[in-house]
């Protein structure tokens, strides 16, 4: 095509881009208020967002671009759980554990530097206004997604058990801050062997038979997953659990992010991004 | 101001910019208005049912990435049912991107979509994954003439065909196509890579190869979109690692008459907008009156040739 198609020499503006009430998914240039280490694995990262980032809710995403370093050139973005949102101060918070290319570049952001999120994405947690004892199992940077529900929960006057895993005691997170949101917290940790699924259950049957459990949520282990759902089925008590899987876009465009579900005939693969990261622990099957 | 229209056969479409199949859907609607874009391209479907590949499916490789999503379509009964209504209120118009194993499943699937809505076809003979060895329709001259013929007579709907990279002799297959009634092409879909893990001597995707895409294709995709402008007259759609302005404008420089712009919206939802929003600005700057008139213009004529002075 070496010469121009023919078009009338008429002149098309492009619109103006507005925000409408159809969109509920922004990405925002976000400025980074401050990004500081707090143990030896984990980085806490505030950012100036306002507008649509300011409606997440505990269990949902955003789908942050990481910087360039000397080393790496992360090219996608990487979603990282919503930590805690403050509308009032108009910023975000995540929490994440350094362990490549895109963490790594996210870990060399200083206090006025910025990036783009994407978000609110995914489906949050479900509290259901009739519940009142839930218990909150998390691992590692599972924490990270749990800690704003157990804050969820305790604005609707539910009780919040949480049983927070880690390697070591250092390395638990957010012990204080489950603790601030007025839950039980009991700490267990592979360092003791109190971590060990077959501990982690005793102390669970021991909560369901001393004062009851109408719900499970849970985030970061694969074993503590498949023991709350095992659980779960024998007491018949619900829950939700909070997925991981690689991703690109974070909007259902892709279907890079499919795991398997169980569903009325045989498996279903469904989309972590957009049909969770938020499931039914009946439904999750192992990863 | 600038004129932004193109045409694409007897289509005028309101801008060059459009989505990649595959890489767009509904989903992004919840970012911004398709009311902005040149049409809409939808993910292949095909006519049967089908899961997709093995996870992981998707790997990070240089400035790009490497996928084998595979087709995991719900089949056409479901597009029409429930995907088609999501774009009913949207002004550009909708091209719908199909695939299937044989030429005859091929015209079948086009036959089904004669429903009103549809404003193009847009058949990927190109996609990698889904084929034996990733071989495709796309990579010969010969059973692209076939397939082609037999679309272009199940179809009255503009028909653009989508081109593989991965073929030795894209001008000869761009040919083919024309020859065999295509409206346009689409150049193009993604190239057959692959990437190992080198701690745990892994492949990195669960089908071991796959498509990779981004801008690390741009200069190879360029190149073919440049070779087939000088094949055919027929439109070409450039499509491989546009991320920005100057990226579409480089494609139609090169011969395109519209682009699409595929894994950049992964990495930056927004980034068809900023390249329409671009191509205005860059045209007001260059003392450009109608967007089409970039299409070809790449000065490749009377290129001056350095000449070493013999040593006395
Ligand atoms: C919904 C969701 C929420 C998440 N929330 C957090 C969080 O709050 N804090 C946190 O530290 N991490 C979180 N992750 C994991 C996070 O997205 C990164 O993938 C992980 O931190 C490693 O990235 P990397 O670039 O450092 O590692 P790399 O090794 O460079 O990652 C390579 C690729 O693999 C993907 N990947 C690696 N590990 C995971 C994983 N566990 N899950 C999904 N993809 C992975 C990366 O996204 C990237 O595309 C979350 C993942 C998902 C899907
Ligand atoms: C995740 C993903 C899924 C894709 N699915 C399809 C598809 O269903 N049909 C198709 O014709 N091309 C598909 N493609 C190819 C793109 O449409 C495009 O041709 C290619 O990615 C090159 O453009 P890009 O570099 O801008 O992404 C897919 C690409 C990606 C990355
Ligand atoms: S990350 Fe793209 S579909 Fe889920």
């Amino acid at each position: 095509m070496l010469s121009a198609p023919p078009v009338e020499a008429e002149t098309v503006e492009v619109a103006p881009i507005e925000a409408s009430p159809a969109f509920d998914v922004a990405d925002t240039q976000a400025l980074v208020m401050s990004n500081t280490a707090v143990n030896g694995e984990y980085f806490h990262l505030t950012l100036a967002a306002a507008g649509l980032a300011m409606n997440a809710k505990a269990g949902q995403f955003f789908n942050i671009a990481c910087p360039a370093t000397d080393k790496d050139l992360p090219y996608l973005r990487r979603p990282m759980s919503v930590y805690r949102v403050v509308p009032s101060k108009g910023e975000i918070e995540f929490l994440y554990k350094v362990t490549g290319a895109g963490t790594r570049g996210l870990a060399t952001l200083r206090a006025g530097d910025s990036t783009a999120v994407l978000g609110p994405l995914g489906n949050g947690f479900e509290l259901n206004p009739r519940w009142k004892n839930i218990v909150v199992v998390g691992r590692g940077v599972g924490l990270a997604t749990l800690a704003p529900l157990a804050e969820m929960a305790a604005e609707r006057g539910i009780k919040v058990t949480a049983i927070l895993s880690a390697r070591s005691r250092g390395l638990v997170m957010s012990v204080e801050r489950f603790a601030a949101s007025g839950a039980r917290v009991e700490v267990v940790t592979d360092e003791d062997g109190s971590s060990d699924p077959d501990n982690v259950e005793r102390m669970l049957l021991r909560l369901i038979e001393k004062e009851g459990a109408d719900a499970f949520f849970t985030c970061g282990s694969n074993r503590l997953m498949l023991l709350l759902k095992r659980v779960g089925a024998t007491f018949q008590i619900q829950g939700q659990v909070a997925m991981e899987q690689q991703m690109a876009c974070g909007l259902g465009m892709c279907f890079c992010c499919v795991r398997n579900f169980s569903a009325p005939n045989g498996t279903e693969q469904r989309r972590v991004c957009v049909d969770g990261p938020v499931f039914p622990l009946s439904e999750a099957l192992s990863w | 101001m600038v004129d932004l229209r193109v045409k694409i056969g007897r289509m005028t479409l309101r801008n060059p910019v459009m989505p990649a199949s595959g890489t767009f859907s509904e989903g992004l609607a919840r970012v911004f208005s398709f009311d902005h874009l040149g049409a809409v391209v939808t993910k292949t479907i095909t006519a049967e049912r089908r899961g997709g590949n093995p996870t992981p499916r998707v790997a990070e490789v240089g400035q790009g990435m490497l996928n084998s999503i595979g087709i995991p379509s719900k089949g056409v009964i479901n597009f029409i049912d429930h995907i088609m209504p999501e774009y009913a209120a949207c002004s550009a118009p909708l091209v719908v991107s199909v695939s299937a194993p044989t030429a005859e499943a091929f015209a079948d699937i086009v036959r089904q979509l004669n429903v009103p809505g549809i404003a193009a076809i847009e058949a990927n003979i190109s996609c990698p994954n889904i084929e034996e060895d990733g071989k495709a329709f796309a990579m010969r001259a010969k059973s692209t003439a076939v397939v082609v013929d037999q679309l272009r007579k199940a179809t009255t709907l503009p028909l653009w065909v989508k081109l593989t990279p991965n073929t030795g002799d894209v001008g000869a297959v761009a040919q083919a196509a024309q020859d065999n009634g295509a409206d346009a092409l689409v150049v193009a879909n993604t190239i057959l890579a692959m990437s190992i893990d080198t701690e745990t001597f892994r492949p990195r995707l669960g089908s071991i190869m796959g498509g990779y895409s981004g801008p690390a294709i741009k200069p190879i995709v360029l190149r073919m979109v440049y070779q087939c402008a000088q094949a055919v007259d027929i439109p070409i759609i450039g499509c491989g690692g546009i991320a920005a302005t100057e990226d579409a404008v480089e494609y139609m420089l090169a011969g395109a008459a519209a682009v699409q712009v595929g894994t950049a919206t992964f990495v930056k939802p927004n980034a068809m907008l900023d390249v329409v929003d671009g191509l205005t600005r860059f045209c007001q700057r260059k003392g450009i009156a109608k967007v089409s008139d970039l299409t070809g213009a790449v000065l490749d004529r009377g290129m001056t040739v350095d000449q070493l002075e013999a040593l006395p």
